[in-house]
């Protein structure tokens, strides 16, 4: 098992391994996509409340839950790259960060043009808006820090820190419309209750997929860039760029 | 310890050091970090005197009058109600019955809103079935 993984995290051998896996990543994106779409702009009924600004949700709610799986995941990979010195998982926790990012600032934008014809304001400092914020400003330091260095040994474990300290934020964001009051409303999804219509679960549920398979593709496809410019020296990338895939 | 080790110890205090220090954080903030208060907190005096806060609640059933730009309404948590004067433009789930928040302070017992925003709940439904269920309610 160690030995699997050792071979896998070397560079080469995942920079070949992953152009096989991509597609698997990539199509089951494209398809999620456009039945997931179909599902939430037509099958799926407007809200009883909201009308058809309820479809909004089927953007926002993904694009938040990415926010907080893909700072797990960079911080896993960063704790992973400082202990066990992988560098595959500083390659992971690097290129998830501008991902992250975008995921996070496209929940904070949704939300605000679903906020103010719902609640009647862009914005408010209530204790899930700041914490989800806060987030995207965790993301801006870590892609900040990391360039900050011209050593990518030494970027990676500065910002591996930043990382593991800023997942205490991750918690606090997802109970915070359970432990103070907000404007926000609480989860409508819990283990053992749906509060919403089945299509608007289904939809919800697509999309929230479609962008998890988005995650993978561009990961590995970021990832790729980053491995060619760290071994650029390397023979096995001096003989790719000569003799092409082969 | 090995120098891996070393390195386990030294993340797991990270972690360690991160969450104690967001709860202490947490702990001093205290009721600062809630959004707004209830008509109980308020009839409690739990709410700042003379000076603004954000009062949420219900909007009573009945209670909405409209003149002109400005609305009369009650806020209430099925155990205190208060009075509410706003003059704007009121967001689009603003109704009786509806959870709402609002700016503003208490001036001889009603409360002079500057801001009302509604507040939206987990439920998400199409209208039929909001009807069905409105029906079997009574």
């Amino acid at each position: 098992m160690w030995k699997w993984i050792q071979a896998f995290a070397s560079p080469k051998n995942f920079y070949q391994i992953s152009a096989k896996i991509i597609p698997w990543f990539l199509y089951p994106f494209i398809g999620l996509t456009i039945v997931g779409l179909y599902w939430a702009l037509i099958i799926s009924p407007a809200d009883y409340q909201q009308g058809d600004s309820v479809r909004i949700m089927y953007v926002h709610v993904p694009a938040a839950w990415m926010s907080l799986l893909i700072y797990i995941v960079m911080a896993v990979a960063s704790a992973i790259g400082l202990i066990w010195q992988i560098k595959l998982a500083d390659i992971v926790a690097k290129v998830s960060a501008p991902i992250g990012a975008a995921f996070t600032f496209l929940a904070l934008v949704t939300g605000a043009v679903w906020g103010k014809p719902m609640w009647g304001t862009w914005w408010v400092w209530d204790a899930r808006l700041t914490s989800e914020l806060i987030l995207l400003f965790l993301y801006l330091a870590y892609i900040s820090l990391n360039n900050a260095f011209d050593n990518p040994k030494t970027a990676s474990k500065a910002s591996a820190v930043l990382a593991i300290v800023g997942l205490v934020n991750i918690p606090i964001i997802y109970y915070s419309v359970e432990w103070w009051n907000s404007l926000h409303q609480g989860s409508s999804i819990s283990v053992n209750k749906v509060s919403m219509q089945i299509d608007m679960f289904i939809s919800l549920m697509l999309i929230s997929f479609a962008f998890k398979f988005l995650y993978g593709a561009l990961l590995l496809m970021r990832a790729r860039d980053e491995v060619l410019i760290r071994e650029q020296n390397s023979g096995w990338v001096k003989t790719l760029i000569t003799k092409g895939d082969k | 310890m090995t120098k891996r080790q070393n390195r386990m110890v030294l993340v797991a205090l990270l972690v360690a050091g991160a969450i104690l220090a967001i709860t202490l954080l947490l702990q001093a903030l205290g009721s600062n970090t809630n959004y707004f208060y209830s008509p109980t907190e308020v009839a409690e005096g739990k709410a700042p005197v003379g000076k603004s806060f954000r009062l949420g609640g219900l909007v009573a059933n009945g209670s909405v009058i409209r003149e002109d730009m400005t609305v009369n309404f009650e806020v209430t948590d099925n155990k205190e109600t208060f009075k509410i004067k706003y003059t704007g433009i009121l967001p689009d789930l603003f109704r009786e019955g509806q959870g709402i928040i609002t700016t503003g302070s208490l001036v001889n017992g009603t409360f002079i809103a500057t801001e009302v925003l509604a507040k939206h709940d987990e439920n998400y439904m199409p209208p039929e079935v909001a009807d069905a269920l409105e029906k079997a309610e009574k």
